[in-house]
């Protein structure tokens, strides 16, 4: 089976401390450190251990800078075969749609059986799987937690639902999936993995070579504003050292009645 | 000498020569012997190398410590001193053993050097030596069969138990004794019976009472007894000497061997692979140890030297919590393991991958290489080198358990664990107002220089807690004067866990920064308060200057008189100091803390019965602090209990990671308010004089 899985490169929000900047643009990104999307990475294993089984490759593609390879020599560090880079000049403030409409372009050049997707990035809005599957007109399932190959027709997908129930599902191939964490248990990609795959040749495609214009990719929704939102009704903030903000938690939750002493 | 009796060398039954026998028991002893003994020496021609054939006067002198004197044994009292009489007793009478097989040829033959008055005194000795081996054997056997030590028990998931193996052994060396002693008790007898002045046979003993007991049998019993005793003893003995490749008891003959090449620097950790440079890593194919011929020929020499005797497990703080972890079992297993794939009769079976066969991914991780059973361990096995072996083999296949994921990332990418920004490194020491007021702390993360550098480390950088053990610890070393800096975010992890977790690049990378940044400082020396950072920067690093723990400079201020301690005795506080693992059992450093300690005027201070090399490990630090084990309690609540049984109510410790675990088990039982744990380093800073 050939499978694509779409990946990107975010500020680890656990090994960040995330601030809006000064003029509400963006987030501060002095001193950031990234790393590859949660999701993306339990969708790269998902790959590796489908191909493992029925054979074929798993081709990892990103939409960034310069930057974003090192994603994806992480991810062919834990077992894809291939990398493609899309970057240009032109996608730097691509929308979630934009993202989509590179990735179909870059997806029309190949032949793929199966294309996996986060089901959400640590900072974007989880549109990108759901478009792509309309652009490619494919069927498309989200929040994936189980996938079982039937044959090199169909696949059975499980899907999470609300309340801890689980769906089935059968699709026709080729697919779009967004993976939910825990669908496996990624394996760890250290730095010798890494510097393993430091000498492979990893493609870049621009938006010429995709074919794509500047229309196609500018943006349709623009930011307005990036702020931490004021305190609502009802909200407090607790300061002080962990143990200060746990006694203060305790004896609200006491005094409002959500613990019995 | 007359011989009172016809001797084997020359006797006869229906008239064929027993000396037929005396020559054919030997020899298809000594070819099975070898040929057993090439079949076990096989898998290590597919090891991989160990340096071990260095520092010969040192591994003279542990021999002689470790194995000819036995040094380990007594710390199991009884089973210690009933084997140091069988040891004794085989060592003398070896000489013995090896004289009968040949006398039962020559009947002449006197071992050399041992021809005239010295052969009296040996002769007496072994007479003793023969007795004492076989009460030791009755003992041991007593021990086996009737109070079953609770050590010696085979958990149903490690196959059956083992003590049919025992008592067949205690019954062959129990056997040879009685043979040995009634071949030369016959022949007294019969000495005696023909008014021949019989060899000196010293009183008590076993060949003693044959002798007293037999003067009146008829001398053709005499005879026939003499003869068989003769080669009982020599089938036994040629039996036992085949047998002892089969199982625990190949001890007997690996144990020399085994303690010569034994590890000499506690605390390091062995190189990926012996003869490959660090700066050579990246050409290896394959890290650490994933299948049997990946361990070194001196690994596979510690599997055949167990004698399964327990000690390890019983000391093995991850054994005592329920942890899936018995090292007694982690050699047995791969002992077992050598002996079906390198099987006596047959084809060598094919290799098969370790993790996932005979040992468990959660068994590798659970180990907090505290060192305990090292310590234990009478033949000087090891283990923590295997388990970071093993677990270099894991994170190499990718093999690592999502709980330490994230925290190795953070290390690589944050310079420590928690994924903190690296600016906040020394906020410690900036951002606090009240202690900055006190004692300004110099950061060259932007240069300048000290004369001591203190290398704080990422958990006394960055947890709320121990950071104020850290400021405890810039106070006193402000107060002894001395001149130090703090490395700031040019500091990363000392990496001590990472190597210890099998991620050794990891470690490589941590190691290459902190060196040049701590070189770059032109410190003359290098101070921490955390023993793992201790331990790493004094056996992982190369080429940096000396490295103290912060306790010894504290020592030598309060000897100097620099820093003054004053005290009522705290009334009503018991304190026990808990020895930290990478201080104490790694580093040899159990007095100089105890010493700080009771230089507080009136301090009350009691010990903890596992203490100093047999402390007890709080559960682990480092990467341990995120590893979720499978266990049935906490390792820190066993040890807070051990505080509470001592009759203390203070935990002195040395440690952050001991502090963090302390802590949280002093909490998890329900113990607030009547056991408390402070730092060495706090406790001395509060008892300073003004």
């Amino acid at each position: 089976m050939e499978i694509l899985v779409c990946v990107k490169r975010v500020p680890d929000t656990s090994e960040n401390e995330i601030q809006v900047n000064s003029s509400g643009t963006d987030i501060e990104r002095d001193d950031l450190v990234y790393s590859v999307n949660e999701w993306d990475n339990y969708a790269v294993e998902e790959a590796i251990q489908i191909r493992d089984r029925v054979g074929g490759s798993v081709t990892v593609m990103t939409v960034g800078d310069d930057e974003s390879e090192e994603v994806l020599r992480r991810e062919m560090a834990m077992g894809a075969d291939n990398g493609i880079l899309l970057s240009d000049d032109a996608f730097e403030n691509a929308d979630g749609r934009a993202v989509a409409s590179i990735l179909k372009a870059a997806i029309d050049k190949g032949k793929y059986d199966l294309i996996l997707t986060g089901a959400q990035a640590d900072d974007g809005a989880g549109q990108v799987g759901g478009m792509l599957a309309a652009m490619l007109d494919v069927p498309y399932a989200s929040l994936v937690n189980i996938i079982e190959t039937i044959d090199d027709q169909k696949i059975k997908v499980g899907r999470e639902i609300a309340g801890g129930n689980q769906e089935m599902n059968e699709m026709n191939l080729p697919c779009v999936l967004s993976i939910q964490t825990g669908i496996n248990e990624p394996r760890y990609v250290g730095i010798r993995g890494i510097r393993k795959v430091a000498s492979v040749e990893i493609p870049t495609m621009g938006a010429g070579d995709l074919g794509l214009d500047a229309d196609a990719v500018a943006p349709k929704v623009k930011r307005l504003d990036y702020f931490v939102p004021d305190m609502g009704e009802g909200a407090e903030m607790l300061e002080g050292s962990t143990e200060e903000i746990i006694e203060k938690l305790m004896e609200l939750l006491k005094a409002k009645g959500g613990i019995k002493s | 000498m007359e011989p009172a009796l016809i001797p084997p060398a020359e006797a006869a039954v229906l008239g064929i020569p027993t000396i037929i026998f005396s020559v054919l028991i030997p020899v298809a002893g000594v070819a099975l012997f070898a040929y057993i003994m090439a079949k076990r020496i096989a898998p290590l021609v597919f090891s991989n190398p160990d340096f071990r054939f260095d520092r010969i006067p040192e591994r003279v002198a542990a021999v002689f410590k470790l194995w000819l004197a036995q040094w380990k044994q007594p710390r199991y009292r009884l089973a210690g001193v009933i084997h140091i009489m069988l040891f004794a007793g085989f060592i003398i009478l070896s000489i013995r053993s090896s004289s009968l097989v040949v006398i039962g040829i020559y009947n002449d033959f006197v071992f050399p050097g041992l021809g005239g008055a010295l052969g009296h005194v040996y002769n007496f000795f072994k007479d003793y030596a023969a007795t004492l081996v076989l009460v030791a054997a009755l003992m041991a056997a007593w021990r086996r069969g009737i109070t079953k030590p609770k050590r010696y028990d085979v958990p149903e998931k490690y196959g059956k138990p083992h003590t049919g193996e025992a008592l067949f052994v205690l019954a062959m060396i129990s056997g040879l004794m009685i043979t040995e002693s009634l071949f030369e008790g016959t022949e007294a007898a019969a000495a005696v019976q023909k008014g021949l002045e019989p060899e000196f046979i010293a009183p008590l003993t076993l060949a003693w009472l044959f002798k007293a007991t037999m003067t009146a049998m008829p001398e053709g019993g005499l005879q026939a007894l003499h003869v068989i005793a003769y080669y009982i003893h020599d089938l036994i003995f040629f039996s036992f000497l085949c047998f002892l490749p089969l199982g625990k008891h190949f001890h007997v003959i690996t144990s020399l061997f085994n303690v010569y090449f034994l590890k000499l620097d506690k605390g390091a950790v062995k190189p990926v692979k012996w003869g490959v440079d660090d700066e050579k890593l990246d050409e290896l194919e394959s890290f650490g140890v994933k299948t049997f011929e990946d361990f070194t020929w001196k690994h596979m020499l510690d599997f055949y030297s167990c004698a399964d005797c327990g000690r390890c497990s019983d000391q093995c703080p991850a054994n005592a919590v329920g942890r899936p972890l018995s090292p007694r079992f982690i050699s047995i297993k791969a002992r077992d393991y050598a002996f079906s794939h390198y099987p006596l009769k047959g084809r060598l079976k094919e290799s098969e991958p370790l993790i996932g066969g005979i040992y468990e991914e959660d068994e590798i991780w659970s180990c907090t290489t505290c060192g305990a059973c090292e310590e234990e361990c009478p033949l000087m096995i090891e283990y923590i080198d295997k388990m970071v072996d093993l677990r270099r083999g894991m994170v190499d296949e990718g093999n690592v358990p999502q709980s330490l994921q994230k925290p190795l990332s953070a290390l690589e990418k944050r310079g420590n664990p928690w994924g903190k920004m690296e600016k906040k490194r020394a906020e410690w020491a900036t951002k606090d107002k009240e202690f900055k007021a006190e004692c300004e702390v110099k950061v060259l993360e932007k240069g300048g220089d000290a004369e001591t550098l203190f290398f704080v480390d990422s958990i006394s950088s960055y947890d709320d807690r121990i950071i104020q053990i850290t400021q405890s610890a810039a106070r006193l070393l402000r107060t002894a004067g001395i001149d130090f800096g703090v490395l700031g975010k040019l500091e990363k992890d000392s990496g001590h866990e990472a190597r210890r977790f099998g991620e050794e690049m990891l470690f490589q990378t941590l190691k290459e920064m902190n060196t040049e940044a701590i070189l770059a400082t032109g410190a003359r020396r290098i101070v921490t308060a955390d023993p793992h950072a201790y331990n790493a920067l004094k056996k992982d690093y190369s080429g940096l200057p000396p490295v103290l723990h912060i306790s010894e400079l504290i020592a030598e201020a309060i000897q100097s008189g620099s820093i003054r301690l004053n005290g009522n005795g705290d009334p009503g506080k018991v304190y026990t100091y808990h020895d930290p693992c990478y201080l104490g059992r790694h580093n040899n450093m159990y007095d100089i803390p105890r010493d700080v300690l009771d230089a507080i005027p009136g301090i009350q201070r009691v010990e903890m019965e596992k203490s100093r090399d047999r402390s007890f490990c709080c559960g682990g630090g480092g990467l341990m602090l995120f590893y979720e084990p499978i266990e049935e309690q906490r390792m820190g609540q066993l040890r807070v209990e051990m505080a509470k049984a001592a009759g203390a109510n203070v935990i002195v410790t040395a440690c952050p990671f001991c502090m963090v675990n302390m802590e949280d088990a002093i909490k998890t039982s329900g113990l607030e308010g009547e056991m408390e744990a402070i730092d060495l380093v706090e406790l001395i800073d509060r008892h300073q004089a003004a």
